[in-house]
């Protein structure tokens, strides 16, 4: 391979005091040169992410409805009615909750899923790839095609998971897996739809974790574990006390990603559920106070509610975790 | 038996369940998908539990459907599988003409808040895609970009660039900077530098953050329900097929034909690329 090492870019005389003000004209150029390129990035996020967000943040602190928008301009009337609404309205702190079973619930399934995944696909065998490449086919395909899958496969009176359980497992009777708010399971209610939820959303996403995971195990060299057998350990032990802390930092990061990107998601619990039987996510939630009362201030205010949970939960995770998923990142 | 012998054949055993029950957990669900596709409706009310396909039943019937336009009373993929197409592409070669100036500045200049990538994640993927569409609504009202496929082209270049720019910054940190180091000194700019230098350097993962946006805009379904579902002329096939399921009574083959025509075009490209695709998601994740 080449020999060139790694080091920074060109332009870098002799080491400079990092807190040096004045900087040399190559520098300054480079600086020039790096925000210019960038710019378009920054813009792009700016107009269409970064403002629409502040925007949003205002309206929740105003009383409007669509139809007022286009006239109101920036500076309504400022209240914390909506604040209030959301707090006080039905079903917020039940939705809430629902919120955060099912992220919990299907990050840690996707995650303990790869994982199981990545190290029975570790070793190479005949025929690895081709199943490397099915496993990711849930991650890969459309989510408005799966969720119809699976919806037609639970399906009480055609779905073939429903026929085969009632002819083979012994079910009295079919089971309404994403209608069905909760069914009595040996004298326990279990929350049926939103189980069937997290199952989705945990076969949709441990390919995500799988690949991360499998790439990290593959640098892992193998003379720590070959010195660990010479050692006499058993297999598990290996797992636990050489492979797995090396696995942490991802574990890490994966854990953060997952958090946030299920804390948020809308389509999945959408297009299953429509947000009902017990899986009324606060996602769903904000859009149906868009759509269907068309109440702008209320579905504002309610994102950046959830917003702002997601907000304080990454900082208490930040807080205890922080150092591995840094490591991770550098 | 020893612990360790045990185990070692425990886990042994355990491996291969694990395999096989994961590649009937993936697969099965599309199986299923194309087997109702092809099957008459009434065969799979009469007996839902058969799940393979007899030579006598084999209809593409659901397909002729679902491919027939509306005028001809079909349920008018073609116009919405053009729409995809447009949007897809149209967001794909945007983004990255926005992200590799972007990736490049990222991984090689040192400017004010070059380490700050992750804000720019933070930034776009921390609060909830729902929040963004009112102001983004009123905004395309404003610019007369509603209901077109351009504003949704807009919206998923900014939901598309973080990744991307983490995609290609990993790589263009590879091109060993000897290499640019030579070209300025031949009296290249710096944009020179990038266009004739790095990227053709870098071009099988420019390649691979291609697909991956590609394949992001052609299975976004939030925004194109946001912007779009006034406008069924400018339907995208996600939107199109969760329309349709919402509709009266569609036979669940039709929806499951729709389905593997939603899913075929991704899945091809994605199989067509996955070495490519699947190193470059996580060529930063084995740097420990």
């Amino acid at each position: 391979m080449t020999t060139v090492t790694e080091r920074p870019p060109a332009a870098d005389p002799a080491p400079t005091p990092k807190r040096r003000r004045s900087k040399s004209p190559l520098r300054r150029e480079e600086n020039r040169a790096g925000l210019t390129l960038v710019s378009p990035t920054l813009v792009i996020v700016l107009v269409v992410v970064v403002l629409p967000i502040l925007w949003t943040v205002m309206l929740a602190f105003q009383n409007v409805r669509l139809v007022d928008i286009q006239s109101q301009g920036l500076w309504g009337h400022w209240t914390l009615r909506n604040l209030e609404r959301v707090f006080s309205s039905p079903g917020f702190w039940s939705s809430l909750w629902t919120t955060l079973v099912y992220t919990i619930g299907s990050t840690l399934g996707s995650i303990v899923v790869g994982l199981i995944a990545a190290l029975a696909l570790r070793k190479p065998f005949r025929g690895r790839a081709l199943i490397r490449g099915a496993m990711l086919l849930p991650y890969v395909a459309p989510v408005v095609a799966v969720a119809f899958v699976w919806q037609v496969l639970l399906s009480p009176d055609l779905g073939v998971v429903n026929h085969w359980g009632v002819e083979w497992l012994g079910w009295d009777r079919p089971i309404a897996f994403l209608t069905q708010r909760s069914y009595e399971v040996l004298g326990v209610p279990v929350p049926m739809a939103l189980f069937t939820v997290i199952a989705f959303e945990t076969w949709r996403y441990f390919p995500f974790a799988f690949l991360f995971l499998i790439a990290r195990m593959q640098a892992v060299p193998p003379v720590l574990e070959e010195a660990a057998v010479v050692d006499g350990t058993t297999p598990w032990q290996r797992f636990r006390f050489i492979l797995l802390p090396q696995l942490m930092p991802v574990v890490a990061l994966l854990t953060v990603l997952r958090f946030i990107f299920t804390f948020n998601k809308f389509d999945d619990v959408y297009l299953l559920t429509g947000g009902g039987a017990g899986t009324d996510v606060v996602a769903v939630r904000v859009y149906r106070f868009l759509t269907a009362r068309f109440d702008v201030g209320l579905a504002s205010a309610q994102a950046v509610v959830l917003a702002v949970v997601l907000i304080v939960l990454l900082g208490l995770y930040f807080r205890f975790f922080g150092r591995k998923v840094q490591e991770e990142q550098a | 038996m020893t612990r360790d012998g045990f185990q070692i054949r425990f886990f042994g055993i355990m491996r291969w369940v694990v395999i096989a029950v994961l590649v009937v957990a993936t697969v099965f669900p599309f199986y299923y998908m194309v087997l109702l596709s092809v099957k008459p409706i009434d065969e799979l009310l009469l007996d839902p539990g058969r799940i393979w396909v007899s030579a006598k039943e084999f209809s593409l019937d659901s397909y002729r459907s679902v491919l027939t336009s509306v005028e001809n009373g079909g349920q008018g993929f073609p116009l919405m599988l053009r729409n995809s197409a447009i949007v897809s592409i149209g967001a794909m070669l945007l983004t990255l003409l926005v992200a590799i100036p972007g990736a490049y500045a990222v991984s090689r200049l040192r400017f004010t808040g070059h380490r700050k990538v992750g804000a720019l994640f933070l930034g776009v993927y921390l609060f909830p895609a729902t929040l963004l569409a009112v102001p983004l609504f009123v905004m395309f009202a404003k610019v007369g970009l509603q209901g077109s496929l351009f504003g949704l082209i807009v919206v998923y270049i900014a939901q598309t660039v973080p990744v991307a720019i983490y995609m290609l910054r990993s790589y263009f940190s590879t091109v060993p900077v000897s290499i640019e180091e030579a070209a300025a000194l031949d009296g290249c700019s710096r944009f020179q530098i990038l266009r004739k230098v790095v990227l053709p350097l870098a071009a099988p993962s420019v390649m691979a953050t291609a697909l991956y946006v590609f394949m992001i805009a052609w299975n976004e379904f939030l925004f194109a329900l946001l912007f779009l579902a006034a406008e069924p002329d400018h339907w995208t096939v996600s939107l199109g097929l969760q329309q349709l399921a919402n509709g009266v009574e569609v036979p669940k083959t039709v929806l499951m034909a729709g389905s593997v025509v939603l899913t075929l075009p991704v899945v091809l490209m994605f199989y067509g690329a996955e070495r490519l695709l699947t190193e470059g998601l996580t060529s930063g994740a084995d740097k420990g």
